[in-house]
């Protein structure tokens, strides 16, 4: 490295009382709020504008989202990022008070529980990519399988949708590979979770739409995996630099504590923020 | 502090160099390439727009091989053959032209080539805030440059929605729109690492002295660019991943749903919004109409306060008004959608707010014109774009009046009339006072002057083919030539103004034969031009106190300010001019 000598590089300025490193994060932060603020504008937009019936997904009873997603598993992400930003606190104040050892391992264990985050959303991302909704030009009935009904209100009238949520167990093909129908296993009726599993085999002209609860499956999907997802990253981009700081760090320690505790700082100022983001996330997709 | 730049190897000083001077003119010169990419394809579009459909001439043809654009047709009507451009040619064409000249070469020119190179130095700073980073931010702009032309190669051509991208085209477009999506998101990430590191600089790095109210205008245009870009572009990231999304994982973001193309309905959830693209794409497009510009005023208010030997009048209108040009460019955007049918009272609504934002653009032009008053002014090449360009910007300012009316944008919208708006504003305007800029601190980076005579005649056919290619595009579009259209002769308005494009496109042509001067001057006076000192122009702004060029660690001593940036012609002093810096 050259010889050039950046003022404010570890001492705070006199103005903003910052070094440089804590002020540009903080205008990094300023730049992903306007992004995430785009993401959850265009969220409210097209929740606003929705067709009766399709929000969160084609048929649902009301526009929450806890009826596709499971409240349950994001209350435990959410524990386990708001003790992650402790733990984060607690690796920079260590730092602080000279104790290189402790902060590391507070690192550490922040590292863990972000894995533990992603661990938890790999298992929702999965049963939301393995379930499925179809929808039929008119009313479906076959083997005591029956669809359901929704009556949604448009402006031309009212439309009525018939719908099956469920599991796809079979694609039936012909020789050339060309697909004919499914084995479907649709979910149990609301009020009848411990009744037997029905399956019934659908051909594909019947069918108006089949998709995976995926981001294809409706809007609110999609916001769904465009938020969570982009989120997830900053998760995935934040485990990088803490183990990154965790595998490097006594070099810099050893020449320039105050400098790696700012870096520490720093980098818990990014993660209280994507941690704040989650905090929002929770309650607009998982319960309103 | 300089004394280890010359043991760096090559390699580090000058590709992968933290040294924001040698990054500036990394970027400088890699936006000038795109720049002059971008020229060549409006040529070649305007060759089409002159003369439709007929052979384009050999040199054209020559370098257009059929994996350039795939689409090229050869015309065998008359037995010999010759290439024409297609319609889908064209569309690419323009949408990568202007995609080319925003986002890979003026903004870059402007901010990264300028920016990086005189900001830091006025400043009074060693370098930039953060080297390493600055260094990544020019290392994502050309690969994010690269992908971005890499989309000429793919199946289908390069991007053909316009620069625009409007949805539900371009989620139906073919994979250049893929290709263009990802190099946008590379550029934006480009650009964020690099407004962070302009504002923590101006805010951290100026020296003992030098308060706010001490800064050259240039860094005042240049902060207020840097806050543009740092909250303008995120929209525009997430609009660009949500279309990545529509486009490969069948979301429908900004699809309705019941999109038939080619009989087939577009197997999708529907229930998307294409306005909502508009709005988010507008939300930064309209204030990257400020990023383009702001640094342009900046150039063109060092310029004249040096050649007109007096303070600039104004000063501190001058950046009240780029404050609030920067605060209210955020809430003009909806004056591009009047069109859409997205209601009356939003476009009230806008339309006044567009009212406003012309009061400061105003100020800051009528500041820089009243600084002539009185002055003996000195007619330097960059002088001469510099006042070359107050009038040409202020038609490009005020022919975007009648656009932010509502009722007068009924009849204007889409057509060649918008096209001479705002090229009015981007290429006389801000290409000149980028011209302006080379001028100005060419001296400061390389040690030489620039050759006056090329200099002058570079500026004085540049002037008159510029207005003769985009004054003509006023009266088109007032006779109803929409942009974006292959052939206008096709319709009876606008065969009865063809002559008027036939004049744009030799002016055009005129405009690159008259660049040749500029390119000779400026290779030539890298390595034979004056020799010069310090500061050639007697100026009096702290870049001016560190050698030319300035080494790695920029000044000898670091300086002290002791005045404000303009303070020419002080009476009593010796000079007619009092620099920044106290030796």
């Amino acid at each position: 490295m050259s010889a050039t000598v950046i003022p404010y590089d570890v001492k705070p300025h006199p103005l903003t009382g910052m070094y440089n490193g804590k002020f540009g994060i903080w205008l990094f932060l300023a730049s992903e709020i306007m992004l995430f603020g785009a993401l959850f504008s265009t969220y409210v937009l097209l929740r606003v504008g929705a067709p009766d019936g399709t929000w969160p997904i084609i048929g649902a009873e009301t526009t929450r989202g806890d009826q596709i997603l499971n409240v349950g598993l994001a209350a435990l992400n959410t524990a386990f990022l708001i003790t992650s930003s402790v733990t984060m606190v607690l690796a920079w104040a260590n730092l602080k008070m000279g104790d290189f050892k402790k902060g590391q391992t507070m690192l550490l264990v922040t590292v863990a529980l972000a894995g533990a985050f992603l661990v938890v959303k790999y298992f929702e991302y999965s049963s939301k990519l393995h379930h499925y909704a179809v929808t039929f030009d008119e009313h479906f009935e076959r083997d005591g399988v029956e669809s359901r009904t929704f009556k949604a209100s448009t402006d031309n009238g009212d439309r009525t949708i018939h719908y099956l949520w469920g599991h796809v167990e079979e694609t039936k093909k012909d020789s050339e590979g060309t697909i004919l129908g499914y084995v479907f296993a649709p979910d149990p009726e609301p009020g009848h979770e411990g009744a037997e599993h029905k399956k019934v085999e659908i051909q594909k002209s019947e069918i108006a739409r089949l998709t995976t609860w995926g981001p294809e499956g409706s809007s609110f999907l999609g916001c769904y995996f465009v938020i969570t997802g982009l989120h997830g990253l900053h998760i995935v981009g934040g485990i990088v630099v803490m183990l990154w700081f965790v595998l490097t760090g006594s070099k810099m320690w050893k020449s320039q504590p105050d400098k790696y505790a700012n870096r520490i700082e720093c980098t818990g100022l990014y993660w209280h923020f994507v941690d704040l983001v989650w905090i929002f996330l929770f309650p607009v997709l998982y319960l309103l | 502090m300089s004394d280890t730049s010359h043991e760096l190897p090559f390699w580090k000083k000058y590709i992968f160099s933290v040294d924001h001077k040698v990054i500036g003119i990394q970027y400088t010169i890699t936006a000038l390439l795109f720049l002059a990419f971008g020229f060549f394809l409006m040529l070649v579009m305007r060759y089409q727009l002159a003369y439709p459909n007929q052979p384009l001439p050999g040199v054209f043809a020559s370098v257009l091989g059929e994996p350039v654009i795939g689409e090229v047709v050869v015309n065998e009507a008359t037995g010999e053959k010759g290439k024409v451009l297609t319609g889908d040619g064209y569309n690419a064409f323009g949408a990568m032209h202007g995609t080319i000249m925003v986002f890979l070469a003026i903004v870059p020119l402007a901010v990264g080539g300028f920016g990086n190179f005189v900001l830091p130095l006025q400043c009074g700073a060693p370098d930039m805030a953060f080297p390493r980073l600055n260094m990544a931010s020019y290392w994502m702009y050309l690969p994010g440059g690269i992908l971005m032309l890499f989309g000429f190669f793919v199946k289908g051509g390069a991007a053909n929605s316009g620069w625009t991208s409007y949805p539900p085209l371009s989620t139906i477009a073919t994979t250049g729109q893929t290709i263009w999506l990802l190099g946008m998101v590379v550029l934006i990430t480009s650009s964020l690492l690099g407004s962070v590191n302009f504002i923590v600089t101006v805010v951290q790095l100026r020296v003992k002295g030098l308060s706010f109210f001490r800064l050259p205008f240039f860094v005042w245009a240049q902060l207020v660019t840097a806050f543009l870009l740092l909250l303008a572009f995120p929209p525009l990231e997430a609009a660009g991943i949500l279309q990545l999304m529509d486009r490969v994982a069948d979301t429908s973001f900004f699809d309705p749903g019941g999109l038939i193309i080619s009989g087939v309905e577009r197997n999708t959830a529907g229930g998307g919004s294409p306005l909502l693209w508009q709005h988010l794409f507008w939300f930064l497009a309209h204030p990257e109409v400020y990023v383009l510009i702001l640094p342009g005023l900046g150039i063109i208010a060092e310029v004249i306060a040096n050649n007109t030997r007096k303070p600039l009048w104004g000063y501190k209108s001058l950046v009240y008004s780029a404050i609030f040009l920067g605060f209210m460019s955020f809430i003009v955007w909806a004056h591009h959608m009047f069109m859409t049918g997205m209601g009356t009272t939003l476009s009230t609504f806008f339309q006044a707010t567009t009212m406003i934002i012309s009061v400061p653009s105003v100020i800051i032009l009528t500041c820089l014109i009243i600084s002539l008053w009185g002055a003996k002014i000195r007619f330097t090449t960059p002088m001469l774009f510099a006042l070359s360009f107050l009038p040409m910007f202020a038609i490009g300012g005020l022919t975007g009046l009648p656009l932010g009316l509502t009722a007068a944008d009924i009849h204007l919208h889409d057509t060649y009339y918008v096209i001479g708006h705002f090229h009015y504003v981007v290429a006389p305007g801000t290409i000149f006072a980028m011209f302006a800029g080379v001028y100005y601190w060419f001296p400061k980076a390389s040690g030489r002057r620039m050759n006056e005579w090329l200099g002058r005649i570079h500026w004085f056919f540049s002037f008159i083919f510029i207005n003769a290619i985009f004054m003509p595009f006023f009266f088109m579009g007032m006779a109803g030539v929409l942009r974006r259209q292959f052939d206008q002769t096709e319709t009876l308005h606008g065969a009865a103004v063809q002559g008027l494009s036939v004049m744009a496109t030799w002016a055009a042509i005129g405009l690159a034969v008259a660049q040749l001067p500029f390119v000779i001057n400026f290779f030539w006076s890298m390595f034979a031009g004056e020799r010069v000192g310090q500061n050639p122009w007697n100026a009096t702004t702290l870049e001016w106190s560190a050698p030319s060029p300035p080494p790695h660690g920029n000044f000898d001593t670091v300086p002290v300010v002791a005045r404000g940036p303009y303070e020419y012609s002080v009476p009593g002093e010796k000079d007619d001019f009092s620099m920044q810096a106290t030796a």
